[in-house]
């Protein structure tokens, strides 16, 4: 920290929608050259905080001081004029649109006005290489997997130079490797003077990175600790007790086989995967992004399809491609993106909890709207969601709240083999813990659960078998008990024989 | 903040957020009794709601399908043939008249089943698919009527008058469309399928609804309902005419709008669609009261269109 000049204070901080005082006097101020996080339960109030500061939202009490002069910020760009640039927890990149394009979007370089393909994508190509992922400037961003989404965000954010830098949860589907690639930009950008605000729930994290902690507590700031806190009195601050033990798996001893996957293949992106979980277990499934994890998840599930090899459960042969015969057997999935795969925005939180029973609950064609209100309020109540009332859009949940709330539409199924795709993605250390007790009594009763995690310590302390990942391939599997950081990495990054290039 | 599940959101004002239509209806209506002592009386009020009956069943079965984030420009088209069907195969062919009145709702319920399969299985738009069917049953009205009309059986010719002089027997039959309507969306699986699907379609995919066999149910719904309109205003015109309810289309996806929902999918009621169709009916009814200019009409029904959907939209992002 060369320079300690203010860059921006926030005074008296307030917002409130309908039904939610979702802010509620937060002070806060950042340096020029600092990582300042953002810490706080899910529904805190950190995002609506930083949208604040990047003009998505206006607040309705306090005030915003840039160099010390009160400003309004009414839009994004006029965030922008002020030096101000945000990567939102939601992402905000066009589908339909390439990488280049996006990255470059509204400053497109020109030529006789026409857009200069060869200049954007070099400027994208520069771009993607400073945050060191390997993409090809023209593929569409719907078929990035959701990590590289993330790094397209960073890589997005970057090209304007901002002197202040927002991060809501920039780590939150990012593995190890590209974690550290991100926190060697951030330090760079932190010595060149850039004051950055970083939002993360891995608590592990703050000390690697950050200066200052601010701890938000319902809507209000109600400390400032330096970086090094310890993580315990982090947690204390957070959510107000202690929380003894991160990881609670109880394992049970392995019944019958479930789910068997044999010679899973499908050219270009994974092949020859098989694999077997068994009742009762907890299987985890390790990787670098772009091993494949979750193409075969999917492919498993049936929400694509494969060239070859077979997918059974309870020895019976599931046909390749088709979600609702992979339920009838007993599958569930929750994706990994849950705005565009898990969630219906518009609708209400009952509806969505309902989403997958809706068929099993409805006698004769017509839906059972009690039942299903009353199973919602159930799970939403165990999961701890913050919401106003069972009929609040999911749009208008905090993301941690939303991850919740594609969890609690699959635990409501009672998949018996329940395949979850980075199921705490957002959510804050206190909700975890429950999600994982809901985990250890999914598999008491004798369901058992894939996990993919990007989240190595997650994965390490809830599984009682790891199978790693590399570049599509199974390359191998550790038992819990031999499974360290370090045994998981090693195989992670194999370099696979005859492997395909991306 | 709270976790309290059971709490309700202040009921009055998200009823006015969600009813911001109704509103305008009775600010039409207001203003029209005051510019007119013709409107407010009875015999006038029913014959606001006769014009309705057309456009709001149609609307009914476009709700459907503008929830699931579809289109249906075929429906006008399909209610023309639909009753060209039943009075040709009654008045010409001689089948006695409840036989050809299920003949033509199931050649509704046909159209809506190809558009469907177009759109689920052969993925073309649904503009263009139901843009082709248009076409295709405009010109099957044509082909089998011979171009001209065809008289309907007496018997459901009755669909077209009034029980005990008085209550016309088109608003009930678009009541009953209605009520089934709003059973259909709220209560049934069917229904809240086509909001998920509409919402997130491939959220709703993950979640075991089978997409491609609740849009066949959706699209078919809609061609049955113009079946029922088709032979409504047939009824009320005594006969089937191959040109009839030509560009009705665009006044069902209009009243659908105007009642709240998005193009975009997700969003739509049947008690909106009614209100999207009434102030339609209001606003013809009461410009030919005034004697306004054919001409004019059209301009200020466009006007009054985009002003109601834009105040909508503005609404909601003023309570948001
Ligand atoms: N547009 C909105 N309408 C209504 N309520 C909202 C809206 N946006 C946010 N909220 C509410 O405000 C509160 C704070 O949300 P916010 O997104 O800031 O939380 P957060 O601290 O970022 O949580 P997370 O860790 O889960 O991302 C939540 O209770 C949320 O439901
Ligand atoms: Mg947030």
């Amino acid at each position: 920290m060369s320079d300690a000049r203010e860059i921006l204070r926030v005074e008296k901080l307030g917002k409130r929608f309908p039904g939610v005082v979702a802010l509620d006097g937060v002070d806060f101020s950042l340096r020029a050259g600092e990582v300042h996080v953002l810490l706080g339960e899910n529904g805190a109030g950190k995002s609506t905080l930083i949208k604040m500061l990047s003009g998505a939202y206006h607040p309705d009490m306090g005030r915003i001081l840039v160099d010390g002069a009160p400003v309004e910020i009414r839009t994004a760009s006029d965030a922008q004029r002020l030096g101000i640039a945000t990567i939102y927890q939601e992402f905000n990149l066009v589908p339909q649109l390439t990488v280049g394009e996006n990255l470059t979007l509204g400053r497109q370089p020109r030529r006789f006005g026409f857009i200069d393909t060869k200049r954007m994508h070099e400027q994208a190509r520069e771009l993607l290489e400073r945050v060191g992922i390997d993409v090809d400037p023209r593929t569409r961003v719907s078929d990035l997997g959701i990590a590289r989404m993330q790094m397209v965000e960073i890589a997005k954010a970057l090209a304007l130079n901002a002197r202040v830098l927002i991060m809501d949860e920039p780590t939150a589907v990012l593995t190890t490797t590209e974690v550290q690639r991100l926190f060697t930009i951030v330090r760079q950008l932190r010595d060149k003077g850039v004051a950055i605000v970083f939002i993360t729930h891995h608590l592990e994290e703050i000390a690697q990175i950050g200066d200052r902690v601010t701890v938000l507590r319902d809507g209000r700031s109600v400390e400032e600790v330096p970086a090094t806190t310890s993580e315990e009195e982090l947690v204390r601050l957070m959510v107000g007790r202690p929380i003894d033990q991160q990881y609670p798996r109880e394992a049970s001893s392995p019944g019958e086989p479930l789910l068997r996957v044999a010679g899973l293949t499908r050219a270009g992106v994974f092949s020859d995967v098989s694999f077997e979980v068994r009742a009762g277990e907890v299987v985890g499934l390790a990787g670098l992004v772009g091993a494949g994890r979750t193409e075969v998840a999917r492919a498993v599930f049936g929400a694509d399809s494969y060239d070859s090899g077979e997918v059974l459960m309870d020895g019976r042969r599931l046909p390749s491609g088709n979600v609702h015969a992979a339920m009838e057997a007993g599958l569930g999935l929750v994706p990994e993106d849950r705005k565009g795969q898990g969630l219906v925005l518009g609708a209400d939180v009952a509806e969505n909890l309902g989403l997958v029973t809706l068929r099993r609950t409805s006698r004769g064609g017509f839906v059972d709207r009690t039942g299903q209100r009353k199973a919602a309020g159930r799970v939403a109540t165990q999961l701890g969601v913050r919401m106003s009332h069972l009929g609040q859009e999911v749009r208008t949940l905090s993301g941690g709240n939303q991850q919740k709330i594609v969890i609690g539409k699959w635990l409501l199924a009672d998949a018996r083999v329940l395949i979850l795709d980075e199921p705490t993605r957002g959510i804050d250390v206190g909700a975890k813990v429950e999600i994982y007790q809901l985990i250890n009594s999914l598999t008491a009763s004798g369901h058992a659960v894939l996990m993919i995690s990007s989240d190595l310590p997650e994965i390490l302390g809830m599984s009682d078998r790891v199978l790693v990942m590399a570049r599509g391939r199974l390359v191998g599997e550790l038992d819990a008990a031999e499974a360290t950081q370090d045994s998981v990495m090693a195989l992670a990054v194999t370099e696979v024989e005859g492997a395909r290039v991306h | 903040m709270s976790t309290n599940v059971l709490s309700r959101q202040p009921v009055m004002k998200s009823w006015l957020a969600e009813n911001g239509s109704l509103a305008a209806l009775v600010v039409l209506a207001i203003a029209l009794s005051l510019l007119s002592g013709d409107f407010l009386t009875v015999t006038n009020l029913l014959n606001v709601g006769v014009q309705a009956a057309v456009t709001a069943i149609l609307a009914f079965g476009a709700t459907f399908v503008i929830i699931t984030g579809g289109i249906d420009l075929s429906v006008g088209a399909v209610a023309a043939l639909s009753a060209i069907v039943l009075a040709w195969t009654a008045t010409g062919s001689g089948l006695p008249w409840p036989v050809a009145t299920v003949i033509a709702l199931v050649v509704g319920l046909a159209c809506g089943l190809v558009n469907a399969a177009l759109i689920a299985y052969g993925k073309l738009p649904p503009f263009i698919a139901t843009l082709a069917m248009l076409g295709v049953a405009r010109g099957l009205a044509l082909v089998v009527s011979q171009g001209s009309p065809i008289a309907m059986p007496d018997a459901v010719s009755h669909l077209g008058d009034t029980i005990g002089g008085y209550l016309p027997v088109p608003v009930l039959v678009m009541a009953l469309m209605g009520v089934i309507t709003a059973v259909v969306l709220n209560r049934t699986y069917a229904g809240r399928a086509m909001y998920a699907i509409g919402g997130n379609e491939e959220a709703a995919r993950l979640s075991g609804i089978k997409v491609n066999r609740q849009k066949l149910i959706t699209y078919a719904l809609s061609g049955a309902f113009a079946a029922v309109a088709g032979i409504v205003l047939a009824s009320r015109l005594a006969s089937a005419q191959p040109q009839a309810a030509s560009g009705y289309e665009l006044d069902a996806i209009a009243a659908v709008v105007i009642g709240g929902a998005s193009l975009s999918g997700g969003k739509g009621r049947a008690f909106g669609t009614l209100v999207g169709a009434l102030i339609l009916a209001v606003l013809r009814n009461g410009l030919n009261l005034l004697s306004v200019s054919a001409f004019w009409q059209q301009v200020v029904i466009g006007v009054v269109i985009a002003l109601a959907v834009l105040l909508d939209t503005l609404r909601r992002r003023g309570s948001t």
